[in-house]
């Protein structure tokens, strides 16, 4: 299966469309880094407000390992969208611009074809990831330097050592690639119901939205389904960065809260990936390719 | 040998019937004639022999193996260009053929891919993107895709689509080489009886789904031989009975209606037998030849 | 008539007489920390709020006289009370801008102190009132209980080791009230479910306390004023 997973990634090293993601994370990282260069404290003295009151927070907050954090939060929202534009395009692109035909009366049965496609995409979104990873982290680490990352949470606030936090940003963005893989599994899910480009796309984009505030509307009737969507596990990354305390208080070091809900969130987001791939496979299996 | 045994095929889209039990068989060597009116179940058909749609029935022999069982296998030994050829225009015609050498099990050489160039006349714009080809430097760098792995069988629907008359003329030449020079079996399909006539050794006419006529060129574009319908009050019974007769040879293979081929001057002969075998003719009609035919059958049917 | 302003001389001569001892005995305390000029201690930070997760650091703390004091995380973020580390012994007694009132004598930890009242004389200072529970034996401040004008109140608790001779504590503990901390989801983007057992503690306790716990003090060796 080689050959054509090959053949895949070099298609999408060569469409032009594969470059616009690259470059709409490095402008959006860029801009958010320039503004928090410029007026980084305006923005942590607002978020700080309330801790002011009954602390004085003596350090530099406003760290690389600060910076990545507050970027992840930003983009990993949104950067599922641009994976979308790839993958919700992996099928029905082809399909719309005719070259299924081609793909599917070579000797490689059509499993085979969704199957490679579907590695050069996660492929594709993990490259992804790792582009955000070295903008957000190391380039923020670089920039700003490191330090204690204090983060702010919206009933508490988490104190982490400086050299407790690097490999929480590993485990995030392992976390983020099965989100970000998810959202991948989706998009090509729906590319393989349809045989045009835009639709597949506009309708993840949707359906991430929609079960997106799902996930976050706190409505009873909602709640039962909740901890079935994909959308409320997708931000668990941030569970590597709340931290246990003993009976004292004291946050334990290297510990992380609440392991089983991140490994809940890695099985739940496993299924959706399998049953959307394997849904793909099926309805790819069974299509009579008309274009 | 049989390269292409087709039996008793049938393809519905909905209540659509595309495909309506269609039988034939293309032998190795031939360059197979599809014929048929745009819309008349050609691609269906073709996109069935390769794969691409699955049949609602019927069966599928291809160098005598069962496409169902055997797929990989056969079409490894197929070159295909379907209708339009879509390409991916932010490739060129080099790394096209990069890419697809890559997903056959031979070994192609770099050698190969620039004699497969040449062949069809992009050598020099090899490394152009597709993006910035006509019409028909796409058609033959479709063809050089399917002509890249030296297949048994080549698979061209409607490949002169959308050419110019010099284009068309390239085209037609290299296929009459594959056939004769290379001894490759080629099925080719076209709407335009004329092109058919120029290529092909078979023909086979389909219409609305259903074979109308096949048969080798040489028979059915023979200008002794009249085609004559024949329309009765009971065509099931005058089917049997011409079946049993000496005209048992001219009966054209149908699904619908009484088709003969018979030379002109035998046609009273015929008449006569019709007369004294008591069936009850409504009409007798004589078509002066396969065009006549050709355009009947798609302009009434 | 007569009897009130003999009332009034007899409760002015008492107070005095309060002063006198309380003065005494703060005296002995004073004398003991002026026996410090400048340290440099390192020791062990423990941040316990409610709606704070740190962990223990290392922290030294740098004193000069009269009342500069500086606690610093050795890299790193550290969290202090607002305002609240000024609020030590020595500003309390630096100056003598007090009035001492005797105000009894209370067991604590297995010691009876003695509890002295600290109003301060001087309307510019930042603290309204304090209470000194000091142990009249070694002249050692066990506990404290300060309000403060603008950041609420302030208890520290005192135990001491090796370096009791200087009135210097092997730890210490300081208290303070908590205001609410609340972040916006939107802000903080978290929509999840949130740490229930976290919250349900951040609302029953209003109370925080930093507790530094001494390693070593190197005294009267000299520090920079630039370290404040």
């Amino acid at each position: 299966m080689w050959p054509i997973i090959q053949i895949e990634l070099f298609k999408i090293y060569k469409r032009p469309r594969t470059y616009i993601a690259f470059g709409a994370i490095a402008a959006l990282i860029l801009v958010i880094q320039m503004g928090l260069k410029i007026d980084g404290e305006a923005y942590a003295a607002f978020l700080m407000k309330d801790i002011n009151d009954t602390l004085t927070v003596d350090g530099k907050v406003l760290n690389g390992y600060l910076i990545c954090y507050i970027l992840l939060q930003l983009l990993l929202v949104h950067v599922p969208l641009l994976v979308a534009l790839i993958a919700a395009d992996m099928l029905s692109g082809e399909a719309n611009l005719g070259t299924l035909r081609l793909l599917f009366t070579t000797p490689y049965s059509r499993t085979q074809w969704v199957l490679a496609k579907f590695v050069a995409a996660s492929i594709y979104t993990i490259l992804l990831l790792i582009w955000l990873a070295f903008l957000a982290l190391f380039m923020s680490m670089w920039i700003f330097g490191t330090d204690d990352l204090f983060l702010m949470k919206s009933n508490y606030v988490v104190l982490i050592q400086e050299q407790d936090v690097f490999w929480r940003y590993l485990g995030a963005f392992v976390f983020a690639s099965f989100s970000l893989l998810t959202v991948a599994a989706l998009g090509f899910l729906m590319s393989s119901l349809a045989n045009n480009s835009i639709g597949p796309i506009v309708a993840t984009i949707s359906a991430i939205v929609f079960f997106t505030i799902l996930s976050t509307l706190n409505i009873p009737l909602f709640n039962v389904v909740k901890p079935y969507l994909f959308t409320t596990h997708m931000n668990n990354w941030k569970e590597f960065f709340d931290i246990q305390v003993n009976d004292s208080n004291d946050a334990i070091t290297g510990s992380i809260l609440n392991v089983a809900k991140i490994k809940n969130s890695i099985i739940i987001l496993t299924i959706h990936i399998g049953l959307f791939v394997g849904a793909s496979v099926w309805i790819m299996k069974k299509k009579d390719i008309l274009s | 040998m049989s390269v292409i045994k087709v039996q008793g095929l049938s393809k519905s889209f909905g209540a659509l019937k595309a495909v309506d039990q269609l039988s034939f068989e293309v032998e190795a060597g031939q360059v197979y004639g599809f014929l048929g009116q745009n819309g008349s179940g050609k691609s269906t058909t073709i996109r069935m022999l390769l794969s691409l749609i699955h049949p609602t029935q019927g069966h599928i022999e291809i160098f005598g193996q069962s496409l169902s069982d055997n797929r990989s296998a056969i079409l490894e030994q197929i070159g295909a260009v379907i209708e339009r050829p879509d390409l991916y225009p932010y490739l060129t015609a080099q790394e096209h053929l990069t890419l697809f050498a890559k997903l056959r099990k031979q070994k192609i050489t770099a050698a190969k891919i620039e004699a497969t160039l040449a062949q069809v006349g992009l050598l020099s714009r090899a490394n152009d993107k597709v993006q910035t080809y006509s019409l028909g430097m796409k058609q033959r760098l479709g063809i050089g895709i399917a002509l890249l792995h030296d297949p048994q069988l080549i698979i061209l629907d409607e490949p002169t689509n959308g050419l110019d008359p010099q284009g068309i003329a390239d085209i037609r030449q290299l296929i009459k080489s594959l056939s004769k020079d290379q001894g490759k079996t080629v099925l080719v399909s076209s709407h335009l009886l004329s092109e058919i006539e120029q290529i092909a050794s078979h023909i086979l006419i389909i219409h609305q789904g259903k074979k109308m006529a096949e048969g080798p060129k040489s028979s059915l574009l023979d200008p002794n031989k009249t085609i004559v319908q024949i329309k009765t009050l009971d065509d099931q019974d005058a089917k049997q009975k011409l079946i049993a007769s000496v005209y048992q040879s001219n009966l054209l293979e149908r699904t619908e209606g009484l088709y003969l081929t018979i030379p002109k001057l035998e046609i009273p002969a015929l008449n006569a037998f019709i007369v004294s075998s008591n069936i009850d003719l409504v009409s007798l009609e004589a078509k002066n030849s396969l065009e006549d035919y050709f355009l009947q059958l798609t302009s009434t049917f | 008539m007569k009897k009130l302003s003999l009332l009034i001389v007899g409760i002015l001569l008492m107070q005095v007489s309060i002063f006198a001892q309380s003065n005494a005995l703060i005296e002995r305390v004073t004398k003991k920390l002026n026996l410090v000029n400048d340290y440099v201690a390192t020791g062990v930070m423990k941040t316990d709020v409610a709606f704070i997760k740190a962990s223990l650091g290392k922290v030294k703390i740098y004193f000069k006289k009269p009342n500069l004091l500086k606690v610093k995380k050795e890299g790193g973020i550290s969290l202090l009370p607002k305002g609240g580390v000024s609020v030590t012994i020595n500003s309390l007694l630096n100056n003598k801008q007090y009035i001492a009132i005797e105000s009894g004598v209370q067991m604590f930890k297995g010691k009876s102190l003695q509890a002295i009242k600290l109003i301060p004389t001087d309307e510019k200072l930042d603290w309204v009132i304090s209470t000194l529970w000091i142990d009249p034996v070694d002249a050692l401040v066990y506990k404290t209980f300060t309000t403060t004008k603008e950041n609420g109140t302030y208890e520290i608790t005192m135990e001491y080791g090796q370096y009791a001779n200087y009135g210097l504590p092997s730890k210490l503990i300081f208290g303070f009230n908590t205001k609410d901390y609340k972040l916006p989801n939107g802000i903080t983007l978290e929509f999840g479910d949130e740490d229930p057992a976290a919250k349900q503690k951040a609302l029953k306790q209003k109370k925080g306390t930093i507790e530094i716990t001494y390693a070593n003090y190197v005294i009267n060796q000299g520090v920079s004023n630039s370290m404040f």
